[in-house]
């Protein structure tokens, strides 16, 4: 292999490729392809991997690693790479981390259902591992000495007998001209040899961002870029019927209109057409486009009306719908009568509305496309303007910025499109900036559901037979008008998999049709999904006067794997052996949760109340208490939360606290004020005035995290901590004032005693 | 408040306002209802200060104006003659602030992408309140939104650059 030719001719590594051959001939560059076993990214049913490019090191000893995932507030672009740093025994101050552009030879990049860690901790480690033997290996040949007297020392390699030491710079040029040692050659560290993982680090980009020189999507900025913003029409797949295109072009500024063909359904990811207003700075664009006064034929989805859709979705939940999974025979149980317990669960749309608004920079240059813009899916990007464009994938280049949130948003590249078509349009580069207004109106949003939950119960309160109905227009209906069902990738998100050893159990679905674009938000279906059984539980524990902790280790049973085999349940692509559905954990959890904050022991004031709740989700069990006080006026001031997780192995537990931190704050949001309505098919909510989400004062005053320390395969971490969190907030709100949380958001249930 | 300086009309719709950003003297000349927003990020190139919502409603592009916080996303240009501007990349002086510091400390961002807002808006709050109370930081700290949920990290963060207990 030549590590000139792989680098230059790759050219992705930006700070590889800035640099003169001169200085390329000494870096070194592993090359152990892996493509020909590539059974991580198999498990997921995507692309190929080629991670002979995720390192390299430089004659100074700087180690370059590839963050081939997006940045969006878990830490994962650093996280990711620490582990490779771990297994080259690097000096994490000596790596610099490079932003991997889109390319399917990094393997799967959709930076979403919380499994960078799980997909890619075996690649990172394998990385490490062999540039680490190669540097050692080349040490041994110069001194002359066997391999086995060397060892590798924090950016050095050591001859152990004589002390003799050579560092990863001197040793790269020499380390780039060996064999790449085979997978099965290599020597992993032991776990006690980490000196990162399990231990973690702050984000590689943390003083960037207290300083205000982080590069987000919307700081993004090329020669020559005039700035868009763009009129949708209201209702989506409304057409344009006219607009006035002088009036904007009296607005300083403003250069022109351009009009963006509507989208053929269905919407995947394509821009959904309108009138865009060409201008020379943001502002003027937003001002311009006021004046656009464009007028729409509204379409077929003008009928849709959230207060009725409500009432469609919930009389379907009372209906039978499609069996999902059957134990036992529930019907039978229920035909006997006795005492039987029936309740009904509603939660709206919700928009993701991350902190950074859609926005990205696309320049349309000889049939070829370059983008920068804040992706969770650069190869979708690819793919999507590919299409758009009538060019080749391999002719869009996508730059990865950094993230402002994006919660699932930004894994669908509609906003980038219309930049590349608009860059195209008009022969230069274009930033298009949505408006807050823009991103509440047209967001892809979680399905709105209603659940049915039905249980027959013993003397002691117990269900003998369960059955649970969900009903909510599928993420399939954005990529197949025709989808109402939800898919087995729907169901398996705390449906399918409930986890209660109850012998007779039915789990339904039943149809509903979209008619918004529905998407996945943090955590997705098991928002709906965890709020409706494990409020549903703790129903059942109060009714039967049982303590809910207790009454939920009854529902769980005995330790046990639970098996799924014969239902179609895709446990989040991961396989069942290396990741079961294992109820031990689960009841760890919600012990070791009930541990942790007191549960029956602490005395509470008038207006108080703790609510518990377990979850498992993305791999990850979850058990999670809430404190909360309501005062008079209803008024509900969350006290404390208590969460415990079990993600497995933890790589940067830090980082992982956080995202749980951030999960109750989240999860706030959905309980407190999360809703979006359409009246005759256009959303109602446009800002954080009318889609308010969780400020300072109104999230959990404290949010304790506990890791459980587990040597079992790595899960995920950036979604589990949001669906036990809105049941148990809703159960502590019952605990505190004995009134029962059926419907989100809050304002739907009066709580004041006024 | 300081007040304004009367804007100088240059040309039928826009105005020449003299004004300093971080301690350097500009003058802008366009649109008089241009939002302080758009002129550090679009005209000036100071991204830092980020756009969130444009109505005032998240705090991302908290700056100050003559020390004190202000939303600059509705704050015109032809309110800022004279006016003495210090955005997230001038607060520091060439160097951290020891609020940026205590950000780090508390490993407070995630995305941090409303950081910057955040930062400004507690320097703001520290330099009235030094020693704020619980309830100060909620009362100081409502305003800006962190929709990763940070707000336990920004409460230590402020507590320790405040030198109070956590």
């Amino acid at each position: 292999m030549s590590a000139i030719t792989n680098v230059s001719r790759r050219g992705f590594i930006t700070g590889l490729a800035g640099a003169g051959a001169l200085v390329l001939s000494a870096r070194y560059i592993p090359q152990p392809l892996w493509a020909e076993e590539n059974n991580l990214v198999g498990a997921l049913g995507k692309s190929v991997l080629h991670p002979d490019i995720f390192l390299g090191i430089e004659t100074d000893g700087t180690v370059h690693i590839v963050a081939h995932r997006s940045e969006m507030g878990t830490t994962t672009r650093t996280s990711l790479p620490m582990v490779a740093a771990d297994e080259l025994d690097a000096d994490w101050k000596r790596v610099k981390i490079e932003q991997a552009i889109g390319d399917p030879k990094y393997g799967d990049q959709s930076t979403d259902g919380s499994y960078s860690i799980r997909a890619f901790y075996d690649a990172m480690r394998q990385t490490g591992a062999t540039a680490r033997t190669m540097l050692v290996q080349a040490a041994a040949a110069q001194w002359k000495v066997p391999v086995s007297e060397c060892k590798a020392n924090l950016h050095t390699v050591v001859h152990t007998p004589s002390g003799r030491k050579l560092g990863y710079g001197e040793l790269a040029t020499a380390a780039s001209k060996l064999p790449v040692p085979k997978k099965a050659d290599l020597q992993f560290k032991n776990k006690s040899e980490w000196r990162y993982i399990g231990k973690g680090t702050k984000s590689f980009d943390i003083n960037n961002v207290v300083n205000g020189t982080a590069i987000f999507g919307m700081d993004a900025k090329t020669d020559g870029m005039v700035y868009a913003s763009i009129e949708h029409s209201p209702v989506i797949g409304g057409k344009l019927k006219s607009y006035d295109d002088k009036a904007p072009l009296q607005v300083a500024g403003v250069r022109q209109t351009v009009i963006i063909d509507p989208f053929k359904p269905p919407a995947v990811f394509k821009p959904l057409g309108g009138v865009a207003v060409i201008a020379d700075n943001t502002w003027a664009a937003f001002q311009g486009r006021k004046k656009l006064n464009a007028v729409w034929d509204s379409g077929p989805n003008a009928s849709f009306n959230s207060d009725d859709y409500k009432k469609e979705l919930q009389q379907t939940a009372r209906q039978k719908g499609d069996l999902v999974r059957s134990e036992g025979d529930a019907e039978s149980i229920f035909a006997k009568g006795g005492d039987v317990v029936e309740a009904d669960y509603y939660v709206p749309l919700l928009a993701h509305a991350p902190m950074e608004p859609m926005v990205a920079v696309a320049d349309f240059k000889n049939g070829k496309v370059t983008t920068w813009c804040p992706t969770q899916n650069p190869q979708a990007v690819q793919e999507t303007l590919a299409q758009e464009l009538g060019i080749a994938k391999e002719d869009v280049t996508c730059h990865v910025t950094l993230l402002g949130g994006a919660f699932g948003r930004k894994s669908k590249p509609d906003y980038v499109a219309e930049a590349a078509v608009l860059s195209k349009k008009l022969g230069k580069p274009v930033k298009v900036v949505w408006s807050r207004e823009d991103d509440i109106k047209f967001g892809y949003y979680n399905a709105v559901a209603a659940m049915y939950m039905k249980a027959a119960v013993d003397d002691r309160g117990k269900p003998t037979a369960w059955l649970q109905r969900s009903v909510f227009p599928p993420i399939a209906s954005t990529f197949n008008q025709d989808a109402v069902h939800g898919e087995a990738g729907d169901l398996q998100q705390g449906w399918t998999d409930i986890p209660y050893a109850i012998p007779n159990l039915r789990v339904e679905n039943g149809s509903a049709k979209a008619h918004v674009r529905i998407g996945w938000l943090r955590s997705v279906a098991n928002i709906y999904h965890g709020f409706a059984v494990q409020s549903f539980s703790d129903e059942l524990a109060h009714r039967a006067k049982r303590d809910p902790v207790e009454y939920l280790l009854d529902l769980l049973g005995p330790a046990r794997k639970v098996d799924l085999s014969a239902h179609k349940y895709p446990n989040y692509d991961a396989s069942t052996d290396d990741y079961p559905l294992d109820i031990g954990r689960m009841r760890q959890v919600v012990e070791m949760v009930a541990e942790k904050s007191s549960w029956g022991k602490r005395k509470l004031g008038q207006g108080s109340g703790m609510g518990i709740a377990v979850h498992r989700s993305f791999l990850t069990y979850v058990a999670t208490v809430v404190e909360v006080n309501v005062d008079n006026s209803g008024e509900v001031t969350i006290a404390r939360v208590d969460t415990v997780v079990d993600a497995g192995l933890v790589v940067n537990p830090e980082a992982t606290r956080s995202q749980f931190e951030g999960a109750a704050v989240f999860g706030t949001s959905i309980v407190r004020s999360g809703e979006i309505t359409a009246k005759n098919g256009a959303i109602e909510q446009s800002n954080f005035s009318d889609y308010p989400v969780a400020r300072m004062n109104e999230a959990p005053r404290q949010t304790n995290v506990y890791i459980v320390d587990s040597d079992a395969p790595p899960a995920g971490v950036g979604e589990p901590g949001v669906p036990p969190f809105t049941p148990a907030l809703c159960n502590a709100i019952f605990a505190a004032t004995g009134t029962r949380v059926r419907e989100l958001p809050l304002s739907r249930t009066k709580l004041g005693k006024a | 408040m300081a007040r304004s300086a009367p804007a100088v009309i240059v040309r039928r719709g826009e105005a020449m306002i003299q004004l300093k950003v971080n301690g350097k003297s500009q003058s802008f000349q366009g649109d008089p209802d241009m939002p302080l927003l758009w002129y550090l990020r679009d005209v000036l190139g100071l991204t830092g200060t980020k756009f969130g919502c444009g109505a005032s409603l998240c705090g991302a592009c908290t700056v100050h104006r003559n020390g004190k916080a202000i939303r600059s996303c509705v704050t015109p240009m032809s309110t800022l003659s004279q006016a003495e501007i210090t955005t997230i990349e001038g607060v520091g002086g060439g160097q951290l602030h020891p609020v940026q510091k205590a950000w780090v400390e508390a490993n407070v961002p995630q995305c941090g992408y409303c950081q910057s807002g955040q930062i400004m808006q507690a320097i703001s709050l520290l330099a009235k309140t030094p020693k704020p109370t619980d309830e100060e930081i909620d009362d100081g700290m409502q305003g800006n939104i962190c929709r990763c949920g940070t707000y336990q990290r920004i409460r230590a963060a402020i507590k320790a650059a405040a030198g109070v207990t956590a």
